[in-house]
């Protein structure tokens, strides 16, 4: 049998436009594939293999009457678990969640259906997308394929693993402080997050809402364009969606960065820093040099102070959106308690795994009376002082290169404390913070583990990074995933 | 700053939280910790800064108010604990 599995979107789509493959064979391979591997990686905690296959058929029929097929016609796509689905599961890995079915289609979800895409379920994650290694999943550890005893990043560490054993041809995942870059570079993908209002977060549960973005992790970077072009774009159910044109991102993928004038912020660079990390850094910078990009010395000042201000933002907002979560209307409602506010203590208690609850209570107490100045709107003026960064640096360079992550995957037994685990983020969260496009791709392979550098650009840039990612992925040359079969 | 055993309590009840006491120890000295850590903003001068709430300046495209199709009762029912006659079930809440 022909393997699919190991095309990309583009290739897929574009073979079953000319009726070379059918969609239902894609499939019927993608499942075989998740089959044989998903025992040792669990990347999925569901699978729609009979709905997948149904859908197929309708792709291929659209092909056999010759009707127009959509952008990523035919190709399967993994959701992380976060996103809500019309009558398929959804649960953010959290207890409190288990067994909600989805009453609607996330914005996301439905421009993924439009697009003649096929959704093959969903992926492990951090419970409620707080963590950096998907170890606070309620249901299971996702392994990374690379090395099956280290972690595959998080929290959208699922999707990451998806793609990288090759389960998945695209993935979408959440990114508030680094969750889509931090396991792209730990897994040897390519993961995209927008700028802040690219994407409509409607159907995504909400941790952090002033940073949370959807995007996609794919093999390459036209796959990263190809979805960016799917699921960008206004939207009537979430008004922090900027009215910006989409354009065909795939057309910025020219190759051709001469003159690009890409700045490296001394501040990423700091003590500590693991050498495979500094080697891929500097060997990427390189690369950009001889294809006659300009390389520039920057300064984000304010960039040590960006975890700090993050949590607490990132916990304060979360203690406010988690609040809904109180055993009435929907989730995990406790079997004792006494009277309607025992209901929503229990309920909570039962349901909610320790890190959500440590990120609620640090947010609450960040915003309680008398501290809500001292924390809550410090942290703000911070968050300006670092978005004033950025604008004054782009002031000079197109694009910024940083390393995504200050090492490679680290192993499933190597136990942090809350505030080790927080350091994790240190270079992805200040594009967050300042609502920028980043995007994570695999720059080397390094004592059999990938490292991945990352590319920020201006404020709806996306078209930027893309073209320099793809540059730059060009330059780098074939990247091969592990087998297991 | 740092919390007091006291305060961690305070601050449970106020999220709608109970620990046992081994638990609260546990939260006690990780809150602390990244308390602690979080100090280092105390080095930054803000003063006359603005916060940022929106880091887009303007807001998105904005539809017209109108009347549309919502879920029905069925499916907003579809994942309540516990329901019955188009209603969601709680516990008593008149006259405590």
């Amino acid at each position: 049998m022909d393997r699919f599995y190991k095309l990309t979107a583009f290739e897929i789509k574009e073979k079953i436009s000319k009726g070379e493959i059918k969609a239902v064979d894609v499939i019927a391979d993608i499942f075989d594939r998740i089959e044989k591997t998903e025992s040792k990686i669990d990347s999925f905690v569901s699978l729609r293999k009979e709905g997948a296959l149904e859908d197929a058929k309708k792709i291929d029929e659209k092909v056999a009457n010759g009707e127009s097929l959509g952008a990523l016609a035919g190709v399967p796509v993994a959701l992380k678990d976060n996103m809500v689905s019309y009558n398929e599961p959804s649960s953010s890995c959290s207890k409190i969640l288990d067994g909600y079915m989805g009453v609607y289609d996330a914005t996301v979800v439905k421009k993924i259906k439009e697009s003649d895409a096929i959704i093959i379920g969903k992926t492990n994650m951090d419970q409620f997308a707080m963590g950096s290694s998907t170890v606070t999943s309620c249901y299971k550890k996702t392994k990374n394929p690379w090395d099956l005893e280290r972690v595959p990043g998080g929290s959208s560490g699922g999707s990451a693993s998806a793609v990288a054993a090759q389960q998945a041809i695209i993935t979408l995942g959440s990114d508030t402080g680094g969750s889509i870059r931090q396991p792209a570079s730990f897994c040897g993908t390519v993961g995209l997050k927008p700028t802040y209002g690219r994407v409509s977060r409607y159907g995504l549960m909400a941790f952090a809402s002033s940073l949370d973005q959807i995007g996609p992790f794919t093999k390459t970077v036209k796959d990263a364009a190809l979805c960016m072009n799917v699921i960008s774009g206004s939207d009537d159910y979430d008004s922090t969606v900027q009215d910006v044109e989409v354009p065909d991102y795939t057309k910025f993928l020219t190759g051709d960065v001469k003159g690009m004038k890409i700045g490296v912020p001394k501040e990423y660079f700091v003590e500590g820093m693991k050498p495979e990390v500094e080697k891929a850094v500097r060997d990427a910078m390189a690369k950009f040099q001889e294809m006659g990009a300009e390389i520039m010395d920057i300064s984000l000042p304010h960039t040590k102070y960006g975890v700090s201000a993050y949590y607490i933002i990132a916990p304060a907002e979360a203690s406010s959106n988690l609040a809904r979560f109180d055993g009435v209307r929907y989730g995990h409602r406790s079997e004792n308690y006494q009277g309607v506010e025992d209901l929503y203590v229990k309920s909570r208690s039962e349901g909610f795994g320790d890190e959500v609850k440590r990120r609620i209570m640090m947010g609450t107490y960040v915003l309680s009376a008398g501290f809500y100045d001292a924390y809550y709107k410090k942290a703000q003026k911070v968050r300006r002082l670092m978005k004033e960064d950025f604008d004054k640096a782009f002031e000079k360079v197109d694009i910024i290169l940083t390393p995504t992550a200050p090492s490679a995957a680290y192993r499933l037994d190597d136990e942090k404390t809350p505030l080790e685990m927080y350091l994790e983020d240190v270079f992805t969260i200040p594009v967050n913070m300042a609502g920028l496009p980043g995007i994570s791709v695999p720059a080397e392979i390094v004592n059999d583990l990938p490292v991945g550098i990352q590319l920020v650009g201006k404020a709806f840039g996306e078209g930027d990074i893309l073209k320099a990612a793809d540059a730059f992925e060009k330059a780098r040359g074939e990247w091969n995933f592990p087998e297991f079969e | 700053m740092s919390l007091t055993r006291e305060e961690v309590l305070k601050v449970a009840k106020l999220a709608r939280l109970e620990f046992k006491d081994e638990e609260i120890e546990k939260f006690q000295i990780q809150l602390n910790d990244i308390l602690g850590y979080i100090d280092i903003l105390d080095e930054v001068d803000t003063d006359g800064v603005e916060p940022l709430i929106h880091v887009n300046e303007g807001l998105g495209k904005l539809r017209e108010d109108e009347i549309r199709k919502s879920f029905t009762v069925e499916e907003a029912l579809k994942n309540a604990p516990q329901s019955e006659e188009d209603t969601i079930i709680v516990p008593k809440v008149v006259g405590e």
